[in-house]
């Protein structure tokens, strides 16, 4: 070890156990140490003082080169490495780029005294800041960093590749001008012996793995800088050259599609792909600026109000507020009101068929099958009427508010109630088969698979119970679930107003993953793709990936999405209590269009050929053509 | 008696002779038949390792514990399986695989399997995907601060009830065979997979790419770890193989394919692939974990 063999004249113990130089320690009778600036594997920088200055105070950054290397010629290869940097340095003068005032070695180190740049390097701004970056800013720097490349590849008698262009080499100087810093080292891959490992530089383009370095290298250096500050994704922590699989604007959607393109066309694989110099790609910069009105003025909102595409087919008012959910079943509409009737309308037109009085709100969603429609309401009931038209066949009492919708499966009718079980009830007669005690009122819909019922309960527990009633396993979120489950391949998905998503294998009821949210949720998950969609009371509707729970993209609403979202084609529908029902790019969450009611909407949208319907607190029923 | 009843009553209730009366004793193929349900639809476990032809040292590490419990309902089938391929100087490369797949394997036991066999399971448990992923950042913290200069790959599999949840870093691998077919459901985290997924390399340009041992991810290098954490259905009727490169470097896809499928059990299978890999050189160390679940 070189460094603890290393002694400074006339001054000993001035290094920590880390061989970092002490504040206090002078070098070469000239510059003061005052501090550590930073340390990595090959050097550390000192924050110093230049004593040739006495009345003022001239800062310097004091490299200072830490030899590890225990064999000889790489030893060597080290040193002359530090003293490239020192003579390259010493040839470049650009405003960007620091300036150098001296270049000493002492026993076996070697210094470097360069221009100290007051403030803080991007990726340390990146890491004490919460949100993104805006897109002005980002132009701006990029525009700064295309002026110094396109000065360094237009170097004479040779054209200087930066080849380590990222956040931490960029600082953002007390003027907030961009600086480059650290012209270290190329990296020096070393041959892949068996065994041998590296660690991926996350910014670098694929070609330098084959040993090129050319000014494209750069510049798609400087696209994947750009990536992870306009996206706040570390290049590092993913695999090499995947930005393709992380589209700026999925992430972040106030960047406009002018620079994710112009961001894109410097990732390109194929160096040739790229932009041909950096004049070119700051000029691609610039326009993009100019379309979106960045340069004009920079506060201006790019978001653009788009035509809605939506077509209303028909609504229909009732008396009171809707906040159930529809069901099409035959080509008539069945839905509950607050007025406490059930309704039947023509889904084609829209037309009043029937109505079918409870004695209590209707929450829920009918279940219909063959000829009975089943509808639970807050009289404590839950009834069955002949589809056509809205003749009681029979009612079955529990002993609480029905809050839950009802399930049917194989000639049975399963629904919670708030008097705390889970009522099964033989769909022809109406006489119970059996219930199951929960702990407090069950609101969510329960699931039926395989002979298991699957429900959440007002405590916060989760069961799955056998058709006996039998409870096979119980699951406690920390507060209500009032989600409904919903089970793909062997996973239950479902909400709890503990703020999370949870998955659970089904057969045990292990936790396989939670995603946490904003706030409460209420709102049943739907699945496609690979992907879940719920909404939250923290005002968005979000899609996780269901292998891993990792948020692909989230849309925010003007208020609590209460309502559960529907998957149709490669669209999203759901209402929030904003009023408003949307229709999303269920790949990107990119909204398609909205359309807005007089009132919260809290139900779940029912579609059929073609045409979204779904009920408003403003107490119509809508019907719309996607 | 009646605790006898009680202890015997339910299974043995007819062998029990009634009182004084003797009978002769019973043949002990016909008892079994009688009384022994058949064990068709359990999970078969077979590995095997090898240290290879060319090298001198075994740097690969593997693990199994399988569990299966009858008569209790609430018990289901478990398993952990676990591949771990070193590398790094001198020792650096077996004790950074051993480190990692105890320190793995201890955390999973303790908060998965012992979770699973305590008497309340109301305790709050920590999501299995957390709970994968809080390993495998567990073992590469204990190389890095234990094996410096050493690294190792590690591809674990936690098999609970209907769900199996694998955590991966590196280029060892897991697939499932099924219906004639081998699927990888890791993703190498090798420098030159990744260009060869991009397009930028030849599959016959990668096989001999100077840097095609290199990774990208690997336990042991360093504090940020990013971990693949991905939960899949049992493969019902299907088997699910994990094994270092030191096999699927060496044994082609099909190759591996034809071995599991004509032996007589995954033991005898896991050797044949090892012997397989040595027979074409075995240039690296061999591992190999064949798990085989029964159709549903």
């Amino acid at each position: 070890m070189r460094r603890t063999t290393r002694a400074l004249p006339n001054k000993t113990g001035e290094t920590d156990q880390l061989g970092l130089l002490q504040p206090g320690v002078t070098l070469q009778d000239r510059y003061l140490v005052l501090g550590v600036l930073g340390s990595g594997g090959m050097s550390s920088v000192y924050k110093g003082r230049d004593l040739h200055f006495p009345n003022v105070t001239k800062l310097v950054a004091v490299k200072e080169m830490i030899n590890m290397a225990a064999d000889p010629t790489m030893y060597e290869m080290v040193v002359r490495n530090f003293e490239r940097e020192a003579d390259l340095l010493a040839t470049l003068s650009h405003p960007a780029i620091p300036r150098i005032y001296d270049y000493f070695t002492h026993e076996s180190s070697s210094y470097l005294v360069m221009e100290f740049i007051e403030g803080r390097d991007l990726e340390r701004l990146l890491h004490e800041t919460d949100d993104f970056l805006s897109e002005e800013k980002a132009i701006t720097w990029a525009v700064e960093l295309c002026d110094v490349l396109t000065y360094l590849h237009g170097h004479q008698p040779q054209p200087v590749i930066f080849r380590d262009m990222k956040p931490s080499n960029v600082m953002i100087d007390q003027h907030g001008h961009i600086r480059l810093i650290d012209f270290g080292i190329a990296r020096v891959f070393q041959p892949g012996q068996k065994g041998t490992m590296i660690g991926t530089e996350g910014y670098s383009p694929p070609e330098q793995y084959r040993g090129e370095a050319s000014p494209a290298g750069d510049i798609y250096a400087l696209g994947a800088t750009l990536h992870h500050l306009l996206t706040r994704r570390d290049p590092r922590a993913e695999p090499p050259f995947s930005f393709s699989e992380r589209p700026i604007r999925q992430i972040n959607p106030h960047v406009s599609p002018e620079l994710e393109s112009v961001v894109n066309a410097a990732l390109a694989y194929d160096p040739k792909e790229r932009f041909a110099s950096s004049e070119s790609f700051k000029a691609a910069l610039l326009s993009a600026a100019k379309q979106t009105g960045i340069l004009v003025s920079p506060q201006k909102s790019t978001a653009l109000k788009l035509p809605s595409d939506v077509q209303e087919l028909w609504s229909f008012e009732c008396e009171d507020e809707i906040r159930g959910s529809p069901t099409i079943h035959r080509g008539i509409l069945y839905v509950g009101c607050y007025d406490n009737n059930l309704y039947a309308l023509d889904a084609k037109r829209g037309t009043f068929l029937w109505k079918y009085p409870t004695e209590g709100g209707i929450p829920t969603r009918p279940a219909a099958h063959e000829d009975i429609v089943y509808v639970a309401s807050e009289d404590h009931r839950l009834h069955a009427v002949s589809a056509d038209q809205g003749k009681l066949v029979w009612t079955y009492l529990a002993e609480g508010p029905i809050r839950s919708s009802p399930t049917l499966h194989e000639g049975y009718v399963f629904f919670g109630c708030d008097d705390a079980h889970l009522h099964v009830v033989n769909m022809m007669n109406g006489r119970r088969a059996w219930r199951a005690e929960a702990a407090g009122p069950i609101r969510s819909t329960p699931l039926v698979v395989d002979e298991r019922v699957y429900y959440g309960c007002e405590t916060g527990d989760f069961y799955c119970v056998d058709f006996r009633g039998e409870v096979k396993w119980r699951f406690r979120a920390k507060r209500s679930v009032a989600s409904s489950p919903i089970m793909v391949e062997g996973i239950l998905y479902f909400g709890s107003m503990d703020w999370t998503l949870y998955a659970l294998e089904a057969e045990g009821g292990y936790q396989i993953w939670r995603f946490r949210m904003g706030r409460p949720t209420i709102s049943s998950p739907a699945y496609a793709e690979g992907k879940l969609f719920t909404g939250c009371a923290d005002g968005n509707i979000y899609a996780i990936d269901a292998r891993n729970n990792r948020e692909l993209w989230r849309f925010q609403t003007e208020h609590q999405v209460t309502g559960s979202p529907v998957v149709h084609e490669d669209s999203i529908f759901c209402g929030s209590v904003d009023g408003s029902m949307y229709c999303l790019d269920l790949r990107s969450g990119r909204k398609r269009w909205t359309y807005r009611t007089g009132g919260p909407i809290t139900g779940t949208p029912t579609i059929a050929e073609g045409t979204i319907y779904f009920g408003s607190t403003d107490h119509h029923v809508y019907a719309l053509l996607t | 008696m009646d605790l006898f009843k009680r202890i015997f009553g339910k299974k043995a209730g007819a062998g029990a002779p009634p009182d004084g009366v003797k009978t002769a004793p019973l043949d002990p193929t016909t008892v079994t038949r009688a009384l022994v349900k058949p064990l068709q639809g359990r999970i078969l476990v077979g590995m095997a390792q090898s240290v290879g032809i060319e090298r001198t040292h075994n740097e690969d590490s593997l693990f199994v514990l399988q569990g299966n419990a009858a008569g209790l309902e609430t018990l289901p089938e478990f398993g952990l399986y676990i591949v771990a391929d070193g590398m790094g100087g001198h020792r650096s490369g077996e004790v950074a695989s051993s480190v990692s797949v105890r320190s793995v394997a201890r955390r999973l036991c303790e908060d998965s399997i012992l979770h699973l066999l305590s008497i309340d399971p109301l305790a709050d448990a920590i999501p299995l995907q957390d709970l994968m992923r809080i390993a495998l950042e567990e073992a590469n913290q204990a190389v890095v601060d234990r094996v410096p200069g050493g690294g190792t790959t590690l591809t674990a599999v936690l098999h609970l009830g209907h769900q199996i949840t694998l955590g991966h870093v590196g280029d060892s691998r897991a697939y499932v065979l099924k219906d004639g077919e081998v699927r990888t459901i890791t993703r190498d985290h090798s420098l030159v997979k990744r260009l060869e997924e991009l397009g930028q390399l030849r599959p016959e340009e990668a096989e001999v790419h100077p840097q095609r041992n290199v990774l990208y991810r690997a336990i042991g290098q360093g504090a940020n770890l990013e971990v693949d954490v991905f939960s899949l259905p049992i493969p019902r009727d299907a088997f699910l193989l994990l094994c270092s490169d030191g096999l699927w470097g060496v044994v082609p896809d099909q190759e591996i394919r034809r071995i599991v499928t004509t032996s007589e059990n995954p033991q005898a299978a896991c050797e044949r692939l090892v012997d397989s890999a040595n027979a074409a050189g075995g240039p690296d160390n061999i591992s190999a974990v064949l798990i085989s679940f029964p159709p549903e």
